[in-house]
């Protein structure tokens, strides 16, 4: 395996960890929007309370991985959808504050503004996510030269907003699972309906989505069937969404968490496998794709950062690992709560 | 309407760091005087430090939230508006800025979790540890982050290959020649602003009597730890960060101390009035041959002025901003010496709690060291242009190409109106947070 392969892997580790932890928070917020009183909103933000920040530090570990190793995928894509990057950090903003500032102020009123603030500023990533990856599938007017500029209602093609429905879905159905770990009786009932909900709406819109894909970015199959990991990550798949409604009904909860993330897990597996070796494919001419040979750091850094990431990156699973621990259990809401 | 999307890119460059350089830096001096005050907390006792572990640790969760949610923005920032200095620079400049993720963020967040949530939860032991861990995360992201900028004054470590600077040598690129001085600096300058943040919240505790027993406690660690940070913000890391300047970044050098002619038994200015294009400093009053001193260690040593570099085809940076920024922090950072001394002389006479007009100063002065902090980025920033990367690649030559003026112009519309929010947003609570003050914040943990 050469630095360009395990670069590409590690990015997309790297994005799924995201997608896995910071999702369920992302999730969370989507579902707060529906609680019914001010002690399951509560409730809501602080089941995340003590690991959300945590959790978003993947996505900036992702974004400077990108940038390290792949200079010009992050120049290019994240200058080519300028405003949609723009949208997903105001909305980071706004999430990021909402907890910190809803608690400071006992008034109905200043509590509504950022419950509206955290649940939208949770929503609009968990699409923009969603929409990003299906322009990154049906291929980005890359030119010749390595230039890209979409107008950001091209962004919002059918295929791609099918993409962030199906995206919006799978971060409810996991921060449901998630938020039916951390609750107890009438709410973690109704966070099994929701998981069991959520799960219907993303089979249903996974299945449209390959469909679609297949019509959309022929290219994308062409030589996954012979791939060993194509296989390894589509049984993984399977196992897990037919896992979760099993779980969820027997009332495993944490398992259904874990069968939920292992669906995540899956199905960015898939994705990638189905892009390599590319890493945006261009549209316009496939020849023109930013792929791991064309658009990466030289030998040395991938090297070095290889180095980093492997020091780095056991040692951050491990504190991080001891944190869920010592936070693991129900939520009780006490002075140091949000 | 013509918009340029050069001007405007950095136009929100400078508002979005701006306004995230507020909160680290309170960030980073909190966190360092938390672990102090949590240790003797938990090692003492002490129930004041208790209390104030939980008074100024909301106050630290509250500054890192924000913090965060504006620092999101620059991770993405290189590659939206400045696409073609992400391309020309990323095989040496990403490195740093993933290392930040992985070494530092990952730590300073998963720990302030358990600092701020954790109480009662885990061992006093290990609750300490959380304080420490983020000080020290946060400690080591300036690090990294000045690794990167530093690289962009005085680059190191590196080949221009395929119309790109390509990593020769890691580590001469981590320690270019200018990040140990500018880390150091940077560094003191974020205590400074903690401890000032400290001392001002515990002088208005002491003056209106709530909490006032905390407050002294507070004051009194926080004005010494701040005349310590004061003075080697001075000596050794300012002074070593202006020699390392004067080595390494010639026209910047001019500019800040505004030496038009390059002379030997330079002087040094002690005031002036500077003027643009062409640079002048008039009403110039200064001693003679201590610049020369100050720099190289030598009287006699000859120091480039600002036209002799120019001759030599090196252009000037902005020269009124960098001038005015560099003389105004040198001058915040002499108060920040003195009013500090004067607190801990106060202090042995036991009149330090009763001198109501300092403690009033002590609150007003607050934001002072915030401004400094603000004001030598300006330098740093200002005084490198006009290269993004100093004398490899233009500031003019760096930025999105793909991306057009009235998509930046309404980024900047939203990045203002939110950070006006955020800005009024934190004053507002932080002074609730105060006003409520650290006596209802049981000292026992509640389990």
């Amino acid at each position: 395996m050469d630095l360009n392969i395990a670069w590409f892997a590690l990015i997309w580790v790297l994005f799924a960890g995201y997608a896995i932890l910071d999702g369920f928070d992302l999730g969370v917020g989507v579902l707060h929007l529906f609680a019914r009183d001010n002690r399951e909103r509560r409730i809501h933000m602080n089941a995340i309370g003590p690991v959300w920040d945590g959790n978003e530090v993947w996505l900036l570990t992702a974004g400077g991985a990108l940038f390290a190793a792949f200079p010009p995928v992050y120049a290019t894509v994240f200058s080519g959808l300028y405003l949609a990057l723009m949208l997903v950090l105001f909305a980071l903003i706004f999430r990021a504050v909402s907890m910190e500032f809803r608690g400071q102020v006992d008034r109905p009123g200043w509590r509504r503004v950022w419950d509206w603030s955290f649940g939208l500023g949770s929503l609009v990533p968990a699409i923009i996510f969603g929409v990003a990856v299906g322009n990154i599938l049906r291929g980005l007017p890359i030119e010749a030269d390595g230039t890209l500029n979409v107008p950001f209602l091209a962004l919002l093609n059918p295929y791609a907003l099918l993409i962030g429905i199906l995206s919006l879905v799978m971060f409810v159905m996991h921060g449901a699972a998630y938020l039916a770990v951390k609750t107890e009786g009438d709410l973690q009932q109704r966070m099994a309906r929701w998981t069991i909900g959520a799960w219907m709406a993303f089979v249903v819109l996974y299945l449209a989505a390959t469909l679609a894909t297949f019509f959309v970015s022929p290219f994308l199959f062409e030589s996954v069937l012979s791939n060993v990991l194509f296989w390894i990550f589509f049984l993984l798949l399977l196992a897990s969404i037919v896992y979760i409604p099993i779980a969820n009904r027997a009332g495993k909860f944490l398992r259904t968490f874990l069968a939920s993330s292992a669906t995540i897990a899956a199905m960015i597996g898939l994705t990638a496998t189905s892009l390599f070796p590319r890493m945006v494919p261009s549209s316009l001419d496939l020849a023109s794709s930013l792929t791991i040979y064309n658009a990466s750091s030289t030998p040395r850094t991938l090297t070095v950062m290889l180095v980093i990431a492997l020091i780095g990156m056991p040692l951050v699973i491990v504190y991080t690992a001891y944190i869920y621990r010592t936070f693991a259990g129900k939520v009780v809401i006490t002075e140091e709560s949000y | 309407m013509n918009l340029d999307p050069l001007f405007l890119s950095r136009l929100q460059f400078a508002l979005t760091i701006g306004f995230h350089f507020l909160f680290p830096p309170l960030t980073i001096g909190l966190a360092w005087l938390l672990v102090f005050i949590e240790w003797r907390g938990w090692r003492h006792g002490d129930e004041d430090c208790i209390r104030a572990g939980k008074f100024f640790g909301k106050i630290l969760g509250l500054t890192f939230a924000v913090g965060v949610a504006t620092g999101i923005v620059m991770e993405f920032q290189f590659g939206t508006n400045w696409a073609e200095y992400s391309k020309y620079v990323g095989d040496i400049f990403g490195a740093p800025l993933a290392a930040e993720a992985i070494f530092a963020f990952f730590l300073e967040s998963a720990f302030l979790g358990l600092y701020l949530f954790g109480r009662g939860k885990v061992s006093k032991g290990m609750h300490w540890f959380s304080s420490l861990m983020v000080a020290f995360g946060s400690m080591l992201s300036a690090f990294w982050i000045i690794v990167a900028n530093s690289w962009q004054q005085t680059p190191a470590g590196y080949e221009i290959r395929n119309g790109r600077a390509e990593l020769t040598d890691f580590w001469a690129a981590v320690f270019n020649p200018s990040t140990a001085d500018r880390f150091l600096h940077t560094f003191v300058g974020c205590l400074i602003a903690g401890a000032f943040l400290m001392a001002g919240v515990s002088a208005y505790l002491v003056l209106k009597n709530r909490g006032a027993q905390v407050g002294r406690k507070t004051l009194k660690m926080s004005l010494i730890f701040g005349l310590i940070v004061s003075v080697l913000a001075l000596f050794p890391t300012g002074d070593h960060h202006a020699k390392q300047v004067a080595r390494t970044q010639p026209e910047k050098f001019a500019a800040i101390e505004g030496l038009v002619h390059g002379q030997t038994r330079a002087p040094l200015a002690i005031f002036g009035i500077p003027s643009g294009e062409p640079p002048r400093l008039s009403l110039k009053v200064g001693i003679p041959a201590v610049l020369s001193w100050m720099a190289f260690g030598d009287a006699d040593a000859y120091v480039p002025g600002i036209e002799d570099l120019r001759e030599a085809g090196h252009p000037t940076p902005p020269f009124v901003i960098t001038f005015v920024s560099f003389h105004t922090m040198v001058g915040l950072g002499t108060f920040f010496i003195v009013s500090t001394a004067l607190g801990v002389f106060l202090l042995p006479r036991n009149k330090l709690y009763e001198t109501r007009w300092y403690l009033k100063l002590l609150l007003w002065v607050i934001p002072l060291p915030l401004i400094a902090c603000q004001l030598g980025w300006i330098v740093a920033e200002v005084g490198r242009q006009p290269w993004v990367v100093y004398r490899l690649l233009k500031t003019e030559d760096a930025h999105s190409t793909n991306v057009t003026g009235g998509e930046v112009l309404f980024s900047i519309i939203m990045f203002g109106l939110i950070y006006l929010m955020l800005g009024v947003l934190y004053v507002f609570i932080l002074v609730r947070n105060v006003k409520h003050g650290p006596e209802l914040l049981p000292a026992k943990e509640a389990r």
